[in-house]
């Protein structure tokens, strides 16, 4: 059972250079379960999904990108049993020229308008358009417009958003609308929008490292969340360092105090062969992993005290490629965050 | 946001196969040169800029220098260690620093910096009528790009003032965290394309006399327009764009202005990287972008690197010995240590590899690299030692 079944939309942000897209494609991949339906977004422009996946570039439009992870109990039973996860690479001019001809059937004047420069306009310099756009779209893909013939009705919808800094910016979009349009279409629309937004179908992830200016702007960002109220959804842990010491030989790495002796005849034991450089090197090397994990440690504390369910992802030395996109899926999984 | 003309730009390669490399960067030689009178960090988000940037100015004003370091969205602790929590968008002095030379710091306040190019710019009257307008209180504290552009005018005003005064001799300037990091290079020409987009002529032609441009077609778009949005968006809209119309001749001045003072001899732009893939191709785009603008571009810095091991024992080995050690049940103390090892050594093979990917597409651009620190800085000393590890790296 996972801690958000209630969940439609999850929205990921996260503090720039935490891994968000990547925590964001991983949940993508974790929620499609056998036979769901799962559209991946991302919305500011920089094609991460189609990098992250190795794919060409996105276009607007919603694409299959990859399967998702198989369930334990899966026992191969075909492709067909699998979950399938999709992708979407959501632009502001596409969104408006869509929208427009979707609600207005504009006919002439929505080519006027594309001719005259107001497409450009709208979504370059009218402020907060862009956002209500981005979002605007990313709404349609949760409530399927009826207008929309044949689309896919998504099981999730997984929103790699725009960081912690902009993110209640940009889904407050009853707000950026409000003033500037205080009647009409746009405004009950707004309006509709903020209704999901703010609904338990909404979870809005933040992605983190344990590090003191994440973990911060980690708080900061909760605490608007909740004043636009706005679901503050789980806070995922990336990048957590290798458990790989325990407490006790932590707390002698630090203090200096780990037995030479012993560890030598161990390490020669698992038929090392030692010499005192490799022994200075691998004490100095846990002696400043050791310093690190308190840090982190100190962090984790501050984190699990915030009262909202955490998630805690290993750095992967490797890096993360297709083949860690799942492993972390299935960590996300085992955890319950879906 | 402006159509970017470096999406159609072609990638600069190496020139041949095994070009020169610059090889490493002396930042210590950087701010001792006299000519330097603008540094500009850039790069994209979490990678260290706005540390980077202090702990340069810092080592600056502390080898004698007359510093001003204009930062963006300083971490909290490291904003109260150097005396700038408080926006007032004004250099402040920072105490403690050490030697002949001195330091001052502010943080921008992007709308302030905004209005107060406007009252620079238009009479009373019309700035205040474009200070109340609804778009002006949303264009100025929200849009993209806004931050940018801002963080660029206030470098302009300081180094205006500075020339006057003789008050720096150096400003350090952090830019904004995102991928429009660099779109401050685009200001002039945005805002050109914008104001004289035909849209814009069309809302102002009311305002400019005889009604000609006044076609069917633009009535159509005003009644689609009022449609969507209200009568009163589109009337605040142009009310906006009258106002701002005045003032406009001002504004594209002043950041052609700013434009030409970062291609000149006195600017060095360093780009901030983290050894991340993502990060390393930000600072790439950054590299292709400075050099196709002619900006000059002093170096890349590469922060957060992971320390390398000092022994030899390789991943593989060290691996080996630790799944030896669990099978036979003990010494989990030494196949800790051995995992940790290997775990340390792939980290910086991987780290490597990426800034030796780099160098090669990028063989110019010298470079500094920075070991990652146990814990975040938040007061001068821990700016000094970044300082210290920043000019370590280039010797």
């Amino acid at each position: 059972m996972s801690d958000w079944s209630e969940a439609r939309l999850h929205v990921v942000t996260g503090k720039g250079g935490t891994g968000k897209s990547t925590v964001a494609s991983a949940l993508a991949l974790a929620l499609a379960h056998r036979g769901k339906n799962v559209l991946l977004c991302e919305v500011e422009g920089r094609q991460g999904i189609a990098r992250m996946f190795d794919v060409d570039p996105l276009p607007y439009g919603e694409r299959r990108l990859t399967t998702g992870l198989p369930d334990h109990d899966d026992t191969g039973g075909g492709k067909e049993t699998l979950g399938r996860v999709h992708a979407l690479h959501i632009d502001a001019e596409s969104a408006l020229l869509e929208y427009l001809d979707m609600y207005y059937r504009l006919g002439r004047a929505g080519k006027a308008l594309d001719r005259f420069g107001v497409i450009e306009f709208a979504t370059t310099i009218a402020p907060g358009v862009r956002d209500v756009l981005l979002s605007g779209k990313v709404y349609e893909a949760v409530e399927r417009n009826s207008r929309n013939k044949g689309a896919i009705d998504y099981d999730a919808i997984v929103l790699d958003a725009p960081p912690t800094g902009r993110i209640t910016q940009f889904l407050n979009v009853g707000g950026e609308v409000g003033g500037l349009a205080k009647v009409g279409p746009i405004k009950t629309q707004s309006d509709t929008m903020m209704k999901l937004f703010q609904s338990p179908r909404t979870a809005i992830h933040l992605v983190t490292l344990l590090e003191e200016m994440p973990v911060q702007e980690t708080i900061d960002g909760i605490a608007e969340l909740r004043r636009e109220k706005l679901p503050v959804g789980g806070v995922v842990v990336n990048l957590v360092r290798p458990r790989d010491l325990s407490d006790d030989d932590l707390a002698a790495a630090r203090a200096g105090t780990l037995d030479r002796e012993q560890i030598e005849s161990e390490l020669k034991a698992g038929g090392i062969e030692v010499t005192p450089t490799l022994i200075d090197g691998l004490f100095h090397e846990a002696r400043e992993h050791a310093e690190r994990r308190a840090l982190e440690d100190e962090q984790l504390a501050v984190v699990r005290g915030l009262g909202v369910p955490t998630y805690e992802l290993p750095r992967m030395a490797g890096g993360v490629d297709l083949g860690a996109l799942y492993e972390l899926a299935g960590l996300l999984r085992e955890q319950g965050m879906a | 946001m402006a159509r970017r003309t470096t999406e159609h730009q072609t990638r600069v390669g190496p020139t041949s196969p095994r070009a020169r490399r610059a090889g490493a960067l002396d930042v210590d030689a950087l701010l001792a040169d006299q000519r330097t009178g603008i540094i500009v960090c850039c790069g994209s988000g979490g990678v260290g800029k706005t540390t980077s940037a202090a702990a340069l100015a810092l080592r600056a004003a502390e080898q004698g220098r007359k510093v001003v370091v204009l930062t963006i969205d300083p971490a909290r602790r490291l904003a109260q260690s150097m005396g700038i929590e408080a926006l007032d968008n004004t250099p402040r002095p920072v105490t403690g620093v050490q030697g002949s030379g001195r330091l001052d710091a502010m943080m921008l306040d992007m709308k302030r910096t905004f209005d107060e190019v406007v009252v620079a710019q238009a009479s009373p009257e019309k700035a205040k009528q474009i200070l109340a307008n609804p778009f002006y209180i949303a264009l100025s504290s929200s849009f993209a790009g806004t931050q940018e552009y801002m963080a660029m005018e206030k470098l302009g005003q300081i180094h205006r003032d500075a020339k006057k005064t003789g008050d720096y001799d150096l400003i350090v300037v952090d830019t904004p965290p995102s991928r429009s990091a660099l779109d401050f290079l685009d200001a002039p020409e945005r805002l050109s394309s914008f104001l004289d987009g035909r849209f814009v002529r069309l809302m102002l032609a009311p305002a400019r006399g005889p009604a000609k441009l006044m076609t069917a077609g633009f009535g159509l778009i005003t009644n689609a327009m009022t449609k969507i949005l209200g009568a009163q968006f589109l009337k605040d809209l142009q009310t906006f764009i009258t106002a701002l119309d005045t003032v406009f001749g001002g504004f594209r001045q002043r950041a052609q202005q700013t434009y030409s003072l970062l291609q000149a001899d006195g600017t060095a732009f360093l780009v901030v990287a983290a050894p991340e893939p993502d990060a390393l191709r930000e600072a790439a785009y950054f590299v292709e972008r400075l050099s196709e603008d002619g900006m000059p571009l002093a170096g890349l810095i590469v922060n957060r690197a992971s320390p390398a091991p000092e022994s030899s024992l390789a991943a593989e080995e060290a691996l080996a010995g630790a799944g030896r050690l669990r099978r036979d049940g003990n010494g989990a103390t030494a196949a800790g240590l051995l995992r940790l090892h290997a775990d340390q050594v792939r980290l910086v093979e991987r780290e490597h590899g990426l800034r030796e990917r780099f160098a090669t597409a990028h063989p110019q651009v010298p470079t500094a690299v920075v070991p990652a620190l146990a814990g975040d800085v938040h007061d001068l000393e821990g700016l000094r030692r970044i300082g210290g590890l920043l000019a370590e790296a280039g010797r």
